[in-house]
């Protein structure tokens, strides 16, 4: 392999490395398009209330954590390609479980005690 | 012959010695980000922890307003847009920043800033419409937890358009040296950070609270 040819490649793992850390116009627009879509369809839902609760509740729900997808790739470059990016991601993941049991259980918790006070 | 045997290892000693200089220099600024982003994620924690006492007191209303009273989509809506937007215009200000255009970076930062002032001006409105008409955080558990949520999430964004000017300044006075692109880029995750937490707000406080 000649030396340009070594430097090529180098240079276009770095884009790459780059592109994953960094993002470029097309992924921003990607993700701020998406990002649209996902918070216009539960504003609409919830505004014209046509659909159940029930329906309704897992809808947003399922929305709002789409949308938190889309912005930890496109707008935070989470991935696990660069080295950054999988100490990043795995962080982030521990915190999520975490934070699922905190908030998840503090409310599991509270809502059980208040029905056995109730009845 | 040994000569150039040794000067071509010398040589490639340099390269050597040369690469390790500029990764461990690119090192110095992707910890600082990563120290960073560690910092979001305790942040996370803080938020996580308003979250869960807000979903245990939401409906404790002491027979005052619900959210199904106060909450107006609408203006809602118009708050999101201006936070989701903001947070393109910030992708195109470090884009911008990476390809060391000083001009197109402070543009894209002033448009960032201007959005996320139109977000806490309307929220300032909102908090004060609530109090004059009586539903200050006193009334109720519900009202003391969603002034505590949300206003939490506003005086992030508060700290974020403090640091922007800074960071605007910096620019202006410094140009964009590989230290003050490792500063943006800290203020970019924190940026986008705060877009991620309100979509939680969006949709546990009001959308579901307007149910």
């Amino acid at each position: 392999m000649s030396h340009s040819e070594s430097q090529i490649i180098e240079q276009f793992a770095h884009q790459q490395d780059t592109e994953a850390e960094h993002g470029s116009v097309k992924s921003y627009l990607i993700g701020f398009l998406l990002s649209v879509v996902l918070t216009l369809i539960p504003f609409a839902m919830v505004i014209s209330g046509d659909y159940s609760k029930t329906i309704t509740i897992w809808t947003i729900v399922t929305m709002a954590i789409i949308q938190i997808w889309v912005h930890l790739k496109y707008f935070l470059h989470l991935n696990f390609v660069t080295e950054e990016g999988k100490a990043s991601t795995l962080s982030f993941l521990f915190s999520a479980l975490v934070i699922v049991m905190v908030v998840g259980l503090s409310v599991w918790i509270i809502y059980e005690s208040n029905a056995m006070m109730m009845y | 012959m040994s000569s150039l045997t040794a000067n071509a290892n010398s040589a490639e000693f340099d390269s050597n010695e040369l690469n390790a200089l500029v990764h461990e220099h690119h090192d110095t600024g992707g910890n600082t980000v990563f120290g960073f982003w560690l910092y979001l994620m305790t942040d996370c924690l803080l938020f996580a922890s308003f979250f869960a006492t807000y979903a245990v007191l939401y409906m404790n209303t002491a027979g005052g307003v619900s959210g199904k009273d106060i909450f107006e989509l609408g203006f809602v809506g118009v708050e999101t847009a201006a936070l989701l937007l903001s947070s393109i215009t910030f992708g195109f200000a470090m884009i911008s920043a990476h390809a060391q255009k000083k001009a197109y970076t402070l543009a894209w930062l002033m448009v960032t800033f201007a959005l996320g002032a139109i977000f806490i001006g309307m929220e300032v409105y909102e908090f004060h419409h609530l109090i004059e008409h009586g539903n200050g955080p006193q009334q109720s558990a519900f009202l003391t937890s969603f002034f505590s949520l949300v206003g939490l999430h506003g005086l992030h964004v508060t700290a974020g358009l403090v640091w922007m000017t800074v960071m605007m300044i910096e620019v202006m006075r410094r140009g964009l040296t590989s230290q003050t692109t490792t500063r943006l880029s800290c203020l970019s995750l924190f940026w986008h950070f705060l877009d991620v937490v309100w979509i939680c707000v969006f949709t546990v406080v009001y959308l579901m609270g307007a149910m």
